[in-house]
């Protein structure tokens, strides 16, 4: 059973009271993109075994959406957080890094975490 | 061949008549009770326009300030319940429109989109601990907690040896039916 912490009312929520909403932080590339690139935006979803960040809605709570952290091989959860970042903050990648030293975000260049 | 409408407005009538069941709680459906949807966010007049439909504060995130047959709860970051007599609704969206004139909100009289029950008793939290994932050993008193009941969106609340749990008016008889399940006696935990 997964429980997440919805950040906009602080509820330990179930999963029955929640909404999945898939892979988190998608750039969304539309009018004057390659087709490459618009097909990848629209089909193309990672589908790690490990560290993976979702959208999450607290349906039958306060209704609000919000992004969560977690293991989809142990179902261990980093943490949550509001849905109005481009990017994992700073506290969470430090404790997903805590937990998982080889782990790396890949969104970045080098691999390495955001300052 | 059609009448002209001219009847008066009938009386407002809940969503089951009154209906209850005496189990191992009691089961009680009321109302009906005026409700409006205030939703609102960062707006400087929403404590007073609320104080004067209410007569209570704004509440703090998840809870609900209660006076007499009045109250006010926390529905989400940008959304309260206001509950106040089914009369005095036309009243009180007035003097939401007045406070608020030139802010953005939306206030909406939802009263008969709802149906109330009372489930009363010692072991009143045992009918609603089979129906929500919801701990109410932690669950505070004046917090107000959005959930579902088995299927179905509900809120409840503790209040005078008991909890009154609001649910979907569509949904009432089915939420008649959980609770008068939940609450057969000899099926305490
Ligand atoms: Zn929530």
């Amino acid at each position: 059973m997964l429980i997440l912490t919805c950040p906009c009312c602080g509820v330990m929520a179930d999963e029955t009271e929640l909404s999945p909403g898939y892979e988190a932080h998608l750039k969304r590339f539309g009018p004057g993109s390659t087709p490459e690139e618009f097909e990848a935006y629209m089909f193309a979803r990672k589908n790690p075994k490990g560290v993976h960040f979702e959208r999450w809605r607290h349906t039958y709570g306060c209704g609000k959406w919000f992004l969560a952290a977690r293991c989809t091989a142990t179902l261990e959860v980093f943490g949550t957080y509001p849905a109005q970042v481009s990017e994992p903050p700073a506290d969470i990648i430090a404790r997903i890094q805590a937990r998982r030293p080889d782990w790396k975000a890949d969104w970045q260049p080098d691999g390495k975490a955001p300052k | 061949m059609s009448e002209p409408v001219s009847a008066p407005v009938s009386a407002p009538v809940s969503a089951l008549g009154g209906a209850s069941f005496q189990g191992f709680a009691t089961i009680r459906e009321i109302g009906p009770l005026g409700m409006i949807t205030l939703r609102a966010k960062g707006v400087k007049a929403l404590g007073k326009a609320v104080k004067a439909v209410t007569g209570t504060k704004l509440p703090a995130p998840r809870r609900i300030e209660v006076n007499g047959d009045r109250a006010c709860g926390w529905m989400s970051p940008d959304e309260y319940l206001l509950i106040v007599p089914y009369a005095e609704v036309s009243a009180a969206l007035a003097s939401l429109a007045k406070s608020l004139a030139g802010e953005h909100h939306l206030a909406a009289d939802v009263s008969d989109a709802r149906a109330i029950f009372r489930v009363e008793g010692d072991k009143a939290a045992d009918v609603l601990r089979k129906l929500s994932p919801v701990d109410f050993a932690t669950l505070e008193p004046g917090e107000l907690r959005r959930t579902r009941a088995a299927q179905v969106a509900a809120a409840m609340w503790a209040e005078g040896g008991g909890f009154t749990l609001v649910c979907f008016r569509s949904v009432a008889a089915y939420v008649m039916g959980l609770l008068t399940h939940s609450a057969q006696p000899g099926s305490e935990l």
